[in-house]
C-alpha cells in the first residue's frame, strides 16, 4: 500500500524553531518534497538568509550557505556558477530580497542567473520583529509605521510586486505566485515549485516562486487570523498564479503546466 | 620558470597570474585604476571557458565570491580604494565563515571619491580588518609589475592554506605601469583537491551536510570560535611574515616603506649612500602580518626610522608599536594622489640625521 | 646605466606607443624597465606623459621626476621640459611642432623634424618611431639594432606589414642627430 503521509527525507526530523502557524515550516516542507520527488537531496545546496529562515540550514538535510542580509542572489550566483548540475535554492525573505538586496535581485534575475529564488513574502520583517517590509500593504501596522503604512502623509511608500517587476526582464523565464493559507494553495504553491526546480535543472534561466506567507507572531494574529488575513488582504492585492511562464515546452513541464506567457 | 619575459601593464600582469593560479571565478566591478584587470578577466576566464560576471556593484561581487569560495573553487574580486570600501561587508562574512579568495586593491586617492591617483591611504583599512569584528585579513604589497603578478599567484594557495581571504594592496601606480614580468606554471584547477569546507558534491561521496555560516548566537561558542581563529593568526604571524632589507645593518636611519614608497625610498637611499650617509630599507611586503619583529631588532641597534608612505601617516603607527619608544619614529608622507620624489625623501634623510648630529 | 626619460606631448602622438616600444626594446636587450603613462583625464586628448626608465640594475621609484633625457614632441609640452630635465640633462624636441626652445641654458637640446621625416617616409603617425631612433642615438642606452624580430614579437600579425616603415622611420631618427 502507498504512504499517504511521510517525513521528507530532505528534512531534519526536528522541532523547527518557527512560531506557532509561521509560514516558514510549511514552504521548508514543500521544497523539501520535491528535492526528495526528483531525487536531489544529495545535489541541493539552499543559502539560508539573514531572516527568519537563517536556521534554515538546521532543518534542511543537504549542504547550506549562509550570505549577508540581502546578497543571497549574489552568493547562489556563486555557488551555481561553480556547481551548475546543482539545484541552488535562493531562500529569501521581503526585506533580504526587495529591500536591501534588491540591486542583487533584480540583476541575478536579469543575467538569468540559473538557480531558483523561493521568495517568502510575509509582508513584515519577522526576525527583527515587525517593522514594515517592502511588502507591508498600506494601512498594515508594523513597528515603524506605528499608524499602518501610510504612502502619502509619511512618505512610506507602496508595497511592490515583486513578480510583476521582474516579469520585465528577459532573463526571467518562470515567475509564480503561490500561498500556504489552505491546502488548495500550498498544493498549488508545490506545483509552481517542482517547474521552477524542473527548469531550473534544465538550466533555463532565472525561475522564481513568491509565496505569500503568514506570519502571526508580528502581525498580532491567531494563527487563524492569519490565514483567513492572507485570504482577505494580501491575495487581493498580490495576485496568485503564474505570473510569467516563458519557458520551453517540454513534455513533462507542459503536462504539468500550461504556459501562461506575460500576464 | 622557463618562459620568456613579458612586457606588461600590472592590472593585466595580476590577472594572467591570477588566471595561472587556477584561479575558477572572477567577479568584478569597473573602477579606475583597475578597469584593465576586469577586462583582462574578462576575455581571458571566458577564453578558458571560466566565470566571469561583471557584478552589479563591488558589494555583489565579494557576495558571489563568497558563494563560489563556499563550493571549494578559486575566486577573486578586484577594484580600488571606494569599490574596496563597499566589499567589506562581504570580507567580514569571509573571514567569520573562513571561507579563502582573493581580493586585488589597486589603490587610489582618498576619502569619498578622491582622485584616481595612485595612494596608500587604505592601510589601516587593510590591515584592521576593515569591515566589523575581530579579524584579519592577510594582506600582501607588491612593489613592481613581477611581484604583483607573483604574490598574485600566491595569494590564492596562501589563502587556502590558512583559510583566511587575501588582500593584495598594489595602487594606481603599480596598476599602471608596465614592467617587464615572468609568469609562473600554469595551474589547471581541475587538478586542485577539494577543500573540505566545500558544499556540493554529496552526492559522489555520501557525507554528513556542510554548512558555510557565521553566524553562532552563543557568546559561549562565538568566543571559542574567534579564539581559535586568532590561533591560527598566530600561525600566519610565525609563518608568512616577510619583508626586504637593504643595507640596514650598518644604517643611522632606516626607511620604512612599502610597495611604490619602497620604491622611492630605494631611490633616496642610493642617493644618500653616495653622499656618505648611512641610509637602509626596510620594505614590509606582508602588512598584515606585519614584520614587527624584525623592526624590533633594528630598533634595538640604535637605528632611528623614518615611515616613508602615500598618506597622512598610517603604518607609520605600527613601526611605532613595534619600536616601542626604543628609537625615535619620523614620518614623511604625500598623499591625494601625490607620489613623493627621491630628492623629497633625500632631502628629509638629510634634516633628520643633520638634526642628530 | 640607467636612462630616466620623460617624454611628453599631446594626445594622439603616440607617446605611450613611443614609451611601450622603448621600453619593450630595451627588455629585449636586457635591461630592466619601467613605463609610466600618467592616466586619467589627460587620457583623453590633452597632454599625454609618460615616465621610462631603462638600467641595467634594479630600478627604484618609477616615476622620473630628474629625468636625465626629455622627450618633447610639442611646444605646449616644453615648460615639462624646463622643469624636469636634471642639471646638464638631454633634452630632443620635435622641431617640426616646437617653435620656441626650452629655455635650459645648461642642458643638450636636440632639434628633430620628426613630423617632416615622418611624413618623407610615408606616414606622419610614425613621428614618434622616429624620435625613437633619435632617443637611442643621443643617449646610447639602448641600441635598436635588428629590430625586425623584435617588432615582430611587439606588433600584433595584423599590423606586421607597417614594421619596415617603422624601421625606416628609427632609422632616421638616429641619422638625425
Ligand atoms: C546589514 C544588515 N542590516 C540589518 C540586519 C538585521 N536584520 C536581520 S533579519 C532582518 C529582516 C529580515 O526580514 P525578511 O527578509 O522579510 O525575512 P523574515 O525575517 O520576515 O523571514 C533584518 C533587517 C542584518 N542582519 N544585516
Amino acid at each position: 500500500m502507498e504512504a499517504a503521509y511521510s517525513h521528507p527525507k530532505s528534512l531534519v526530523p526536528v522541532q523547527s524553531k518557527y512560531c506557532p502557524g509561521c509560514g516558514h515550516g510549511i514552504i521548508h516542507r514543500l521544497i523539501a518534497e520535491v528535492i526528495d520527488e526528483m531525487g536531489l537531496q544529495a545535489r541541493s545546496i539552499i543559502t539560508n538568509p539573514v531572516g527568519c529562515a537563517i536556521w534554515a540550514d538546521l532543518y534542511f538535510d543537504f549542504d547550506s550557505v549562509q550570505p549577508a542580509h540581502g546578497r543571497t542572489p549574489a552568493a547562489s550566483t556563486g555557488i551555481k556558477r561553480m556547481l551548475p548540475d546543482h539545484l541552488v535554492v535562493c531562500y529569501q525573505g521581503d526585506g533580504d530580497l526587495a529591500a536591501i538586496g534588491t540591486a542583487e535581485t533584480i540583476h541575478a534575475a536579469n543575467r538569468g542567473e540559473k538557480f531558483t529564488t523561493i521568495f517568502v513574502n510575509n509582508a513584515i520583517y519577522g526576525m527583527t520583529g515587525g517593522q514594515m517590509a517592502p511588502t507591508t500593504l498600506v494601512g498594515q501596522y508594523a513597528t515603524t509605521a506605528p499608524y499602518g503604512r501610510d504612502p502619502d502623509v509619511a512618505g512610506m511608500g507602496y508595497p511592490i510586486k515583486v513578480c510583476e517587476l521582474l516579469a520585465t526582464l528577459q532573463g526571467t523565464k518562470y515567475l509564480a505566485r503561490g500561498a500556504v493559507n489552505n491546502p488548495v494553495n500550498v498544493k498549488k504553491t508545490k506545483k509552481y515549485i517542482r517547474t521552477a526546480f524542473e527548469a531550473q535543472m534544465r538550466g533555463e534561466g532565472f525561475t522564481m516562486v513568491e509565496i505569500l506567507s503568514q506570519c502571526p507572531t508580528n502581525w498580532k494574529m491567531s494563527p487563524v487570523q492569519s490565514v483567513e488575513w492572507v485570504e482577505s488582504s494580501m491575495i487581493p492585492f498580490y495576485p496568485l498564479g503564474e505570473i510569467k511562464n516563458t519557458l520551453q515546452p517540454d513534455p513533462a513541464a507542459a503536462a504539468a503546466v500550461k504556459p501562461a506567457g506575460v500576464r | 620558470m622557463s618562459e620568456e619575459i613579458r612586457l606588461m601593464k600590472g592590472d593585466e600582469a595580476i590577472g594572467e597570474a591570477a588566471v595561472r593560479a587556477g584561479c575558477k571565478a572572477y567577479f568584478g566591478y569597473p573602477i579606475t585604476p583597475q578597469n584593465e584587470l576586469t577586462a583582462y578577466m574578462a576575455k581571458h576566464m571566458l577564453d578558458k571557458g571560466r566565470t566571469f560576471i561583471q557584478a552589479e556593484s563591488e558589494v555583489a561581487a565579494i557576495n558571489m565570491v563568497y558563494g563560489a569560495a563556499s563550493t571549494g573553487a578559486r575566486a577573486m574580486t578586484s577594484s580600488s580604494s571606494p569599490g574596496i570600501s563597499l566589499k567589506q561587508e562581504g570580507i567580514s562574512y569571509l573571514c567569520g565563515a573562513d571561507l579563502p579568495c582573493v581580493i586585488v586593491n589597486v589603490a587610489r586617492s582618498g576619502p569619498g571619491l578622491g582622485g584616481i591617483s595612485p595612494s596608500q591611504g587604505d592601510y589601516f583599512q587593510s590591515t584592521r580588518g576593515g569591515g566589523h569584528g575581530d579579524y584579519h585579513t592577510i594582506v600582501l604589497a607588491p612593489k613592481s609589475v613581477q611581484e604583483a603578478a607573483d604574490l598574485t599567484y600566491e595569494a590564492f594557495s596562501i589563502s587556502e592554506r590558512y583559510r583566511i581571504p587575501v588582500l593584495v594592496l598594489a595602487d594606481g601606480l603599480i596598476g599602471q605601469m608596465m614592467e617587464g614580468v615572468v609568469f609562473k606554471d600554469e595551474i589547471d584547477p581541475a587538478s586542485l583537491p577539494p577543500e573540505p569546507f566545500a558544499v556540493g558534491h554529496q552526492a559522489e561521496t555520501g557525507r554528513p551536510n556542510r554548512h558555510v555560516t557565521s553566524i553562532n548566537l552563543v557568546p559561549e561558542e562565538l568566543e571559542k570560535q574567534n579564539i581559535v581563529r586568532f590561533e591560527r593568526y598566530g600561525q600566519v604571524k610565525k609563518e608568512l611574515t616577510r619583508y626586504e632589507e637593504v643595507q640596514v645593518e650598518d644604517a643611522d636611519l632606516v626607511l620604512v616603506a612599502y610597495g611604490t614608497a619602497a620604491r622611492v625610498c630605494l631611490g633616496a637611499l642610493q642617493d644618500a649612500r653616495r653622499k656618505g650617509l648611512k641610509v637602509g630599507l626596510f620594505r614590509p611586503i606582508t602588512l598584515w602580518p606585519f614584520p614587527d619583529a624584525a623592526i624590533g631588532r633594528l630598533a634595538g641597534k640604535g637605528s632611528r626610522f623614518l615611515s616613508v608612505e602615500m598618506s597622512m601617516g598610517q603604518m607609520v603607527e605600527d613601526v611605532r608599536l613595534a619600536v616601542n619608544g626604543r628609537a625615535p619614529v619620523d614620518f614623511y608622507g604625500r598623499c591625494g594622489g601625490m607620489v613623493p620624489s627621491e630628492e623629497e625623501v633625500l632631502a628629509e634623510i638629510e634634516r633628520i640625521l643633520g638634526k642628530r648630529s | 646605466m640607467t636612462e630616466k626619460t620623460y617624454m611628453a606631448g599631446f594626445g594622439g602622438q603616440g607617446i605611450i606607443s613611443l614609451g611601450e616600444m622603448w621600453v619593450f626594446c630595451a627588455m629585449k636587450e636586457g635591461l630592466q624597465v619601467t613605463f609610466f603613462p600618467f592616466y586619467g583625464a589627460e587620457k583623453r586628448g590633452g597632454v599625454a606623459r609618460a615616465s621610462v626608465i631603462v638600467s641595467e640594475k634594479e630600478i627604484a621609484s618609477p616615476l622620473v621626476t630628474r629625468a636625465d633625457s626629455v622627450v618633447i614632441m610639442n611646444q605646449d609640452s616644453v615648460p615639462i621640459a624646463e622643469e624636469v630635465c636634471r642639471q646638464g640633462g638631454l633634452i630632443l624636441v620635435n622641431s617640426s611642432l616646437v617653435k620656441k626652445d626650452p629655455d635650459r641654458p645648461d642642458a643638450r637640446i636636440i632639434r628633430i623634424p620628426c613630423n617632416e621625416i615622418a611624413e618623407r617616409i610615408g606616414d606622419v603617425r610614425i613621428a614618434n618611431m622616429v624620435m625613437m631612433g633619435a632617443l637611442s642615438k643621443a643617449t646610447g642606452a639602448i641600441r635598436l639594432e635588428n629590430l625586425e624580430p623584435v617588432l615582430k614579437s611587439f606588433f600584433p600579425e595584423k599590423k606586421h606589414a607597417l614594421i619596415p616603415m617603422n624601421i625606416a622611420a628609427v632609422e632616421a631618427g638616429k641619422q638625425a642627430v
